[in-house]
């Protein structure tokens, strides 16, 4: 086989495995700015996949129905405070952990990184015992400060920093620099791009939050988006349109910020599968 | 190196005069910056987690903490006898069992697919990639509708073929295999990306060499790239089993376990005792079972790690 009898092949299966991937997510936007007679009448050909009878119609409706900005800025709001706040109390320790000698740094580590195995389902009930006790149920803390630390992030960041060279800091040290301001200073400017990998892997995780919201937020106030479509999709009467908008709506912020910061979210997936 | 070297003639210099200064200082900071994480993992993940054993010794509603009652290994006894904690462990096992090999070969052969110098490489990427950013609820909600017996698009898709309409998410018999294979569809990208990382960190001499010792594509597919991605293989395998095991959200939106029990999950049978039956106690008591599933699965998947 000659490569450009290869690169052929793989380009025509690349195609069609890309059409697969892709026709799922595809015939969702569609359907959301297509009127709900036509999304019926174009399902048996390929009609359905083509953006025909544009409308905004579905998403009118829809905003009529549920309060989806709101949602959204719920899950803008509280997801941004997880992720923000998670880099400073993660970063801070994964130096110390990384490049700062005090008695039990290995005990630490060692602890860190046996949490990453507990899984969520595991601990769900006496979380929501703690979190009820602290009388968090349908506040913001609930779904905020339980997820703040995250031993996968500490790991992440140690990684890091432990690759800065050790003369840098030293030399900032005998100028007098304070390990705080040392850290700020120095190796938070040279670190970006594990703070955005580290920020985008927890974004998203925490925009599909769904089992724990269910169980804190029992109003309606601080329902977040994944609440809010699952809410709108049980709440006759059911028109298909008006459901792709709301997903659609849903999906968008979340693809634009991982168009935004595509570099890194890759770096964070695949450094975590060579170093794990 | 010129830097390096005067930085250390400092320090030795300034050595004992500051040492032991220094070294108190930045012992404070250590325990300083680790303050806050360690808290809020302690009071947020420890904690829980050995309330979790503690509640499986109990009966306990959630919301009577006052009422506990410590009953010993009796939810234990009860589990064991219960034919729905058997019915949910098996289905999670059955789809562990099936995505998992399903979903890694789907990840590496997209991998293998994209890691050439194509002019519309990175489209695919996109393509492959995009349902693993989307989140877990929209696509469980999106299938739902491409499921659909009368009016879905796979059915309409199927007729296309002559093959007449399927109950998917209706049936005993489909409805796991119909979350089976969305989940596929839904999480081969993020295994994929770890792979083509795998695939990237082959040296290019290792195929070149054998290229020109005559071997052929398939001949440098066999016999390089699978055995280098051995390590990187067994990592996905064991990620993948842990997030498999941990099947929520789809049979919760899609299926809520039915039809039959089909689709109920060990993960559902926790939040559904816990939270709907309050029944705290059992639900604690699935959760030490589930939790010694994930760590066995870990451990043993360790062993299979080989030294590079």
């Amino acid at each position: 086989m000659t490569d450009r009898t290869v690169k052929l092949l793989l380009n025509l299966t690349n195609i069609v495995m890309s059409i697969l991937f892709i026709t799922p997510l595809l015939w969702m936007v569609v359907s959301s700015f297509k009127p709900e007679t036509r999304i019926f009448a174009d399902l048996s050909s390929i009609k359905a996949l083509l953006p025909l009878n544009f409308t905004l119609d579905n998403y009118k409706a829809a905003f009529d129905r549920i309060p989806m900005m709101k949602y959204l800025n719920n899950s803008i709001f509280y997801v941004s405070v997880i992720a923000i706040s998670g880099l400073a109390v993660n970063s801070i320790c994964g130096y110390a952990l990384a490049k700062l000698h005090f008695k039990g740094r290995e005990f630490i580590l060692s602890a860190v990184i046996a949490l990453m195995i507990v899984p969520f389902e595991s601990i769900l009930m006496p979380l929501y015992f703690i979190v009820n006790n602290l009388q968090w149920v349908d506040t913001w803390p609930a779904l905020i400060v339980p997820f703040v630390a995250n031993s996968f992030s500490i790991f992440m960041f140690r990684q890091f920093f432990m690759d800065i060279p050790n003369e840098i800091l030293e030399s900032a040290s005998i100028d007098g620099s304070s390990p705080m301001k040392t850290f700020v200073s120095i190796v938070v400017p040279l670190s970006g791009p594990v703070f955005a990998t580290v920020f985008i892997l927890d974004f998203i995780s925490h925009w599909g939050d769904f089992m724990w919201p269910i169980l804190v937020t029992t109003g309606e106030s601080l329902r977040n988006v994944q609440l809010g479509i699952q809410t709108f999709f049980t709440l006759p009467p059911v028109f298909y349109g008006q459901i792709m908008a709301t997903l659609t709506f849903t999906t968008v912020p979340i693809i634009l910020l991982f168009l935004l910061l595509q570099k890194y979210y890759v770096q964070g997936i695949t450094s975590s599968g060579i170093k794990g | 190196m010129q830097t390096a070297a005067s930085t250390k003639a400092l320090n030795q210099k300034s050595e004992s005069a500051s040492l032991g200064r220094q070294k108190r200082r930045e012992t404070v900071a250590g325990y300083a910056f680790i303050t806050p994480a360690v808290i809020l993992l302690i009071v947020f993940l420890v904690l829980p987690f050995l309330f979790a054993i503690l509640f499986g010794f109990t009966k306990f509603n959630l919301l009577r903490p006052d009422k506990i009652q410590f009953i010993g290994f009796e939810n234990y006894k009860i589990l064991f006898q219960d034919s729905l904690f058997y019915k949910s462990l098996f289905n999670t096992l059955y789809f562990t069992a099936i995505v998992v090999p399903v979903q890694c070969a789907v990840a590496l052969m997209l991998a293998l697919l994209v890691n050439h110098r194509l002019k519309l490489r990175n489209a695919y990427r996109i393509a492959y990639f995009s349902p693993v950013v989307t989140s877990m609820t929209v696509i469980a909600i999106l299938w739902i509708y491409l499921y659909n017996p009368n009016e879905g698009l796979i059915n309409s898709a199927l007729n296309f073929f002559g093959i007449p309409n399927q109950p998917f998410l209706r049936s005993a018999n489909q409805a796991m295999h119909s979350i089976i294979f969305m989940s596929v569809w839904q999480a081969a990208g993020y295994q994929m990306m770890i792979f083509l990382a795998g695939l990237q960190g082959i040296p290019g001499d290792l195929n070149e060499a054998s290229s020109i010792d005559g071997a052929n594509k398939f001949q440098q597919l066999r016999f390089i790239t699978l055995p280098s991605l051995y390590n990187v293989t067994v990592f996905v395998l064991t990620i993948t089993t842990i997030q498999a095991v941990k099947l929520f959200v789809q049979p919760y939106i899609m299926t809520n376990g039915g039809p039959e029990n089909s689709t109920r999950t060990l993960a559902l049978l926790i939040y559904q005792q816990g939270f709907q039956f309050r029944n705290a106690g059992y639900a604690s008591a699935v959760s030490v079972i589930f939790f010694l599933i994930v760590v066995f699965i870990s451990f043993s998947m360790k062993k299979f790690l080989r030294d590079k």
